[in-house]
């Protein structure tokens, strides 16, 4: 009968301490998290200006955020980078990965040489690629000195190219990232339906087309959305590569949040970016979370 | 044992005693003065109040411009945690008075006289409501232009004092292959430099309508147009590479003589001193042509944090230290600027700062000295950033002087 007791107390510990144990956290998620994400939605109907106010102003902040030409230029850029970057990663990713998984020889060097410029923070290589860039220091001036005259790249300095800039040092950044994502979904791929393949006689270019990358699909769907985050919140990147120059030429909406609120004195105008900002990647996330769990049931 | 015991606590309550005292007179000042020769100035500051007894805790936050160090103030601020005193600029000063989180130093004021030798147009970012919230370090200029002297005499130039003279000179020096203009393409230097050309183009009045009382037809007229038109053949003269320079890299060029001109700030005569110049012989200083009476100007001043209660004697002290002549002269010969009352004697000073005090006293007492809207002392914070959007935009094309006047009244409105 004790003994039954004791059993009895043992299990409900056991199902009551992992719910202890993770109810601060779960807690401090809630009020930090979900907490200061209604307080943002709140502060953009407000006329919060240097410190939070909560005078109510229904949607001005809205109306004067899509009045303002500075967010046009930084949805445009947006819509520039990440359509840019998210291919390009995707897309020399998926070649390194299938190139690395040719059973070549030094494959354990190879691939983390390629996965390293992930371990930088995007601070240094902004940096890095602004000497790197730079007409006067960088690739042109050493074309120069190595004698020719002609050459000329001066993309970080044209308001027109600097966009390209920032994908450049962003893929750089990434694709090696991505690049072992797809050797992950390469190499879990079964070996007995290739080498049936291969006995039908399918060409190389045929077994990749129809059989290979069709069953990558999780590691695309992996590889867009954790693009697809990385190119909303890039902030850092531009700070240190262009700090959004020349002039406002390659704002994103990261740098037009943080501008607006804590330096300009807008809370409220920033707070709306923010929001306009979060629904964004609401309408990527959602529909991948629902598929993800209706695909469990 | 009963001995030892009433021993400890006794020094114990003395240690309590000596620490609560070092800590009631200890300020603690939030500035972002960290550069080699701006922390030496402050030095002179910091001595003065030990020579008190008023203990100094730093407090550096690194960056140009204060940005980083607002950003920490206003989470000290709301964490109920405010420093004692902060180095602080034009506007922000005022929203915090508005706030009321600023301490009220009229008592200093009146005992000290400040109201008879700080410059009128100053007054009105260290006063709010008639009370004395803050405490000016120094008067920056920053209508000047600095030019080599070499490179001048070399193409037969001599300091212009119209626009129309401005542009013949930097058209020969653009002739003779050199770069006219050096100049560094961030927001804030490009505003620095519109800042001069609207006060030449349209003169006090119009700089007062279009940047302080931000008159629409001011900002919408025709006059702004020629303003951003003078922009653009600054921009045409500039070198290539300008985007995204720092200042001191523009300012080196002139002193190397790579450039002519450069239009900055009185800080740019810092570093043609460090690099051995001598004023008026390696290196020029004159006023930006069409501006030779007015003065565009923004001050550092140090703004006393309501600690609760009246004004502490440790505020009071700092406070009166800070607009005391012998600190004035001391801080400012270091830091290029000049003081921030005019009866200080202009012995210590070199023949460009002899000048800038020369040209304070007389543009305060004829009007003519105005906040400069590039560095915030003419609009809030909001307004001055849209203002750089647009100014920043037009200087790297991306569109004409039409098209920025009206952009120009838009930003500013949507920005109120």
């Amino acid at each position: 009968m004790a003994a039954r007791a004791e059993a009895d107390l043992r299990t409900r510990l056991q199902n009551w301490i992992p719910k202890l144990v993770l109810s601060p956290s779960l807690a401090m998620i809630f009020v930090f998290v979900y907490g200061f994400i209604l307080f943002t939605l709140y502060l953009s109907f407000t006329d919060s200006r240097m410190l939070p106010s909560f005078g109510w102003v229904g949607l001005e902040n809205y109306s004067k955020l899509w009045r303002l030409s500075h967010w046009e230029i930084s949805l445009t850029n947006m819509g520039i980078f990440a359509g840019l970057y998210i291919v390009v990663c995707t897309v020399i990713g998926l070649m390194l990965a299938i190139f690395l998984d040719q059973k070549i020889r030094g494959e354990g060097v190879l691939r983390p040489l390629y996965l390293y410029p992930m371990a930088l923070s995007f601070i240094v290589t902004g940096t890095a690629w602004k000497w790197f860039l730079d007409p006067g220091i960088g690739l042109e001036n050493t074309m120069h000195l190595w004698g020719w005259e002609s050459f000329s790249f001066n993309w970080i300095k044209d308001r027109n190219y600097a966009i390209y800039c920032l994908v450049l040092a962003a893929v750089w950044q990434t694709s090696g990232f991505v690049m072992a994502m797809f050797l992950a979904g390469l190499r879990g791929i079964d070996n007995e339906i290739l080498k049936a393949a291969q006995m039908d006689g399918a060409s190389n270019w045929n077994l990749y087309r129809r059989i290979i990358i069709p069953q990558l699909r999780p590691a695309f769907l992996s590889a867009f959305v954790i693009l697809a985050h990385l190119a909303i919140k890039t902030f850092d990147l531009v700070i240190a590569l262009t700090g959004g120059g020349p002039g406002r030429a390659t704002e994103l909406p990261a740098t037009f949040m943080y501008s607006y609120t804590f330096t300009r004195n807008q809370m409220g105008i920033g707070a709306a970016s923010a929001v306009i900002m979060l629904m964004t990647i609401a309408a990527i996330m959602i529909p991948y979370l629902y598929a993800e769990l209706r695909e469990r049931k | 044992m009963n001995k030892t015991y009433k021993h400890l606590k006794l020094s114990a309550a003395a240690l309590a005693l000596s620490v609560g005292v070092a800590q009631a007179a200890d300020v603690e000042v939030l500035h972002w003065w960290t550069s080699g020769g701006e922390a030496a100035a402050l030095n002179v500051l910091k001595q003065d109040l030990e020579g008190q007894g008023i203990g100094w805790q730093d407090m550096p936050v690194a960056g140009g411009g204060g940005t980083e160090a607002m950003t920490v103030l206003r989470a000290r601020v709301t964490a109920g945690n405010a420093p004692t005193a902060v180095q602080m600029l034009g506007f922000d000063i005022l929203d915090w008075a508005k706030e009321g989180a600023l301490a009220d130093l009229n008592a200093t004021a009146a005992a000290e006289g400040w109201d008879a030798v700080v410059p009128e147009a100053l007054q009105a970012f260290a006063k709010h409501d008639g009370k004395w919230i803050s405490a000016p370090v120094n008067v920056h200029s920053t209508n000047w232009v600095w030019a080599n002297k070499a490179v001048l005499d070399a193409n037969g130039i001599s300091a212009p004092t119209t626009w129309e003279e401005f542009v013949a000179a930097v058209e020969t020096l653009h002739d003779a292959g050199v770069t006219a203009i050096a100049h560094g393409g961030q927001a804030w230097q490009d505003a620095t430099v519109f800042d001069a050309v609207a006060m030449s183009t349209g003169g006090p009045d119009f700089y007062k309508a279009a940047f302080i009382d931000l008159d629409p037809t001011a900002l919408g007229s025709d006059t702004m147009k020629e303003a951003f038109d003078r922009m653009a053949f600054i921009r045409d003269h500039v070198d290539e590479n300008f985007s995204g320079r720092d200042w001191n890299l523009a300012t080196a060029m002139v002193i190397n003589g790579e450039a002519g001109f450069q239009m900055m700030g009185d800080w740019a005569k810092g570093e043609f001193l460090n690099a051995g110049k001598v004023p008026g012989e390696d290196f020029l200083c004159f006023r930006f042509p069409g501006t030779g009476s007015q003065v565009t100007f923004n001050a550092d001043q140090f703004a006393m944090f309501d600690q609760g209660g009246p004004v502490s004697a440790e505020q009071a002290a700092l406070a009166s230290a800070i607009l005391s002549p012998s600190f004035q002269s001391a801080f400012n010969v270091v830091k290029g600027s000049v003081p921030a009352r005019t009866d200080v004697s202009d012995e210590a000073f070199d023949a460009c700062a002899k000048q800038g005090m020369k040209d304070l006293a007389a543009a305060s007492a004829s009007g003519n000295l105005f906040g400069s809207m590039a560095h915030g002392h003419a609009a809030p914070a909001s307004v001055k950033n849209a203002i750089y959007d647009v100014v920043t935009a037009h200087f790297n094309g991306e569109y004409d002087s039409a098209t920025a006047v009206t952009e120009l009244v838009e930003a500013v409105s949507i920005a109120q």
